[in-house]
């Protein structure tokens, strides 16, 4: 081994799993370089909980090899765990127990030592902002809280790589900035993301790259600039009552692609403000009334629904 | 960097894990306590008399106290490992045992955990019933050779009871699915020497409670307590209880190796 190049953080080849007659995942590759983050997209089903399971030594895979921190899972998984901090989909805690319990729990399996991991406990609760509710029992705790808590023992024992199963499902909007203010957070110190989510935006947000995972298959990898440079650009939609109205629009409006059945004409451009009050200006002059219209500007969806046919989520339009 | 002390280590922590949980939720240990109290009160003051007339004499001299209170505390042994399914059932079906498992742990340490609070709590609970059988008039005859061997049978028959149900806890996919082993539990303690010698029953009812584990465990224990010879019946009681353990701990370990489903 030459320790020339970094080595990636995490490297998954061939790897397949099934259950039963189900293929998960198909044979897929992955690479995350250190101090990245790695963002795995898909829809439910497409395999991702399955490829976190695998990856941090919850399941055994059926084939391929995984290496972790530079551990190799089938010879040393116990390597692995001692490098990584895992925030399951279901939320981990014992709600038994309160916020510093848990906490606490984790630095003594961690054997951080009795005083160095009770200054570790407080310091993460500090840091969640769950001062306050460190001594009620996690039972007690809301969504959002349990969510931090459980954050915040994954980062008990310093991991060097963090595994994120949809750290921000059912998440209220300030929740979820906060989760990505935390991840953000890591990322400066260093520690490699490796987080599977069905939010574009998120992948689009946090991810240095992106896999589009789909039927445990990685359709796309790249990143999110590079996906969404594969898909076609921004345009405004404009639809109009009829064909009368839709052919005065294209006279006005030269060669922009026009669909007779839909009555639409499709305008290449980013939908900015002053762009728009041109484009409806030049139209209103001409005296061409618009019924409808609706701003695409590309994300990741696009790159979605290019890459595996399925829609995810419902455009923004004005009327 | 060897791994015995972090056997030792991680044991001791989820062993103090589950004792706080019982510290904190003392409703557990209260229902497993309950149900043992309300037979002895039951059996000693409504039907100890009529009950006594036919025991007493016929095979056991003395209080029906005296031939009850064994078969009450092997009651409560097995109420506690009810206890021991469910919390054991809790704990998998919930995911702080996936974040266990992606830990540099030491595997067994959550087992041991389980196993060590149970056996804790279920001693406690069957000498608090031990005590309040004393305020009821329970007077045992038995010398500290024979208090200590009937402790020590005690605890075999706990652990062997907890690895059951620690096993039980582990197959079960939900709460309910250990229902069966707790009907278990509680119906064999009917069926045995804990509250009629089985030769009064009849027929297969009677074949049967003399050759079902619970018996023989009784019968030692009694004898034990009342200072009489105890015969056959300890090599027999303790057999059955290593056997039990033996297998509910190999059933145990294989279920937690395997990968969890979700």
């Amino acid at each position: 081994m030459t320790t020339t190049a970094p080595q990636p953080a995490v490297r998954a080849t061939g790897l397949r799993k099934s259950f039963g007659d189900h293929v998960v995942l198909d044979g897929i590759d992955l690479e995350v370089a250190q101090g990245a983050v790695f963002a795995l997209l898909g829809p439910n089903g497409a395999g991702k909980t399955t490829t976190v399971q695998i990856l941090s030594t919850l399941i055994r895979p059926d084939g391929g090899d995984v290496l972790v921190a530079g551990r190799d899972l089938a010879r040393d998984p116990e390597g692995i765990r001692a490098a990584i901090g895992v925030t399951g989909q279901f939320s981990a805690v014992d709600d038994l127990l309160t916020g510093r319990e848990n906490l606490v729990l984790m630095a003594d399996l961690r054997h951080l030592g009795r005083a160095a991991g009770r200054r570790r406990a407080d310091e993460l609760l500090a840091r969640f902002d769950l001062v306050e509710a460190a001594g009620k029992p996690a039972a007690t705790y809301s969504g959002g809280m349990r969510r931090r808590l459980d954050l915040a023992m994954t980062l008990v024992g310093d991991p060097r790589v963090i595994f994120l199963d949809e750290p921000t499902t059912g998440l209220d909007p300030r929740s979820r900035r906060t989760t990505w203010q935390v991840i953000r957070g890591l990322v400066a110190d260093g520690v490699t993301i490796f987080l599977t989510t069905q939010y574009l935006e998120e992948a689009d947000e946090l991810a240095d790259r992106v896999a589009v995972l789909d039927h445990g298959r990685v359709v796309a990898e790249g990143t999110p600039d590079e996906l969404k440079r594969r898909v076609p650009g921004g345009h405004v939609l404009l639809r109009f009552a009829d064909t009368t109205a839709l052919a005065a629009a294209a006279a006005v409006l030269g060669d922009a692609p026009r669909d007779e059945d839909e009555l639409t004409l499709q305008v290449a451009g980013d939908g900015g403000v002053r762009a728009l009050r041109d484009l409806l200006g030049g139209l209103d002059h001409a005296g061409v009334e618009v019924a409808e219209l609706s701003i695409h500007t590309p994300d990741l969806d696009d790159v979605f629904l290019a890459l595996t046919g399925q829609a995810t989520t419902v455009k923004e339009s004005v009327r | 960097m060897s791994t015995f002390p972090h056997a030792v280590n991680d044991s001791a922590t989820m062993l103090r894990r589950n004792l706080r949980h019982l510290r904190r939720y003392p409703a557990m240990v209260m229902m497993s306590l309950g149900v043992p109290i309300v037979m002895l009160l039951l059996f000693v003051g409504v039907f100890g008399s009529a009950m006594g007339a036919g025991v007493t004499g016929a095979v056991h001299d003395g209080d029906y106290i005296d031939y009850l209170v064994p078969g009450i505390v092997l009651m409560t042994a097995g109420y506690g490992s009810q206890s021991t399914a469910l919390a054991v059932n809790r704990d998998m079906t919930e995911g702080i045992i996936a974040r266990f498992r992606t830990m540099p742990v030491f595997r067994a340490s959550v087992l041991v955990g389980h196993v060590g609070a149970a056996v804790i709590r279920t001693v406690a609970s069957a000498v608090l019933v031990v005590l309040v059988a004393l305020l009821l008039g329970f007077r045992p005859a038995a010398d500290p050779v024979g208090w200590l061997a009937a402790a020590g049978l005690l605890v075999l028959l706990v652990l062997a009871l907890t690895w059951l149900a620690v096993a039980i806890g582990l197959a079960a996919r939900n709460a309910e699915g250990t229902s069966g082993f707790v009907l278990v539990v509680q119906v064999l303690p009917f069926l045995s020497s804990a509250f009629v010698p089985p030769d009064s029953m009849s027929g297969p009812v009677r074949w049967f409670a003399a050759n079902e584990p619970f018996t023989p465990v009784i019968d030692t224990l009694r004898g034990l307590l009342a200072g009489t010879p105890v015969g056959g019946s300890a090599a027999v009681a303790v057999a059955w209880c290593v056997g039990l353990a033996v297998v509910g701990y190999l059933w145990a370990r294989a279920l937690f190796r395997r990968d969890p489903v979700r």
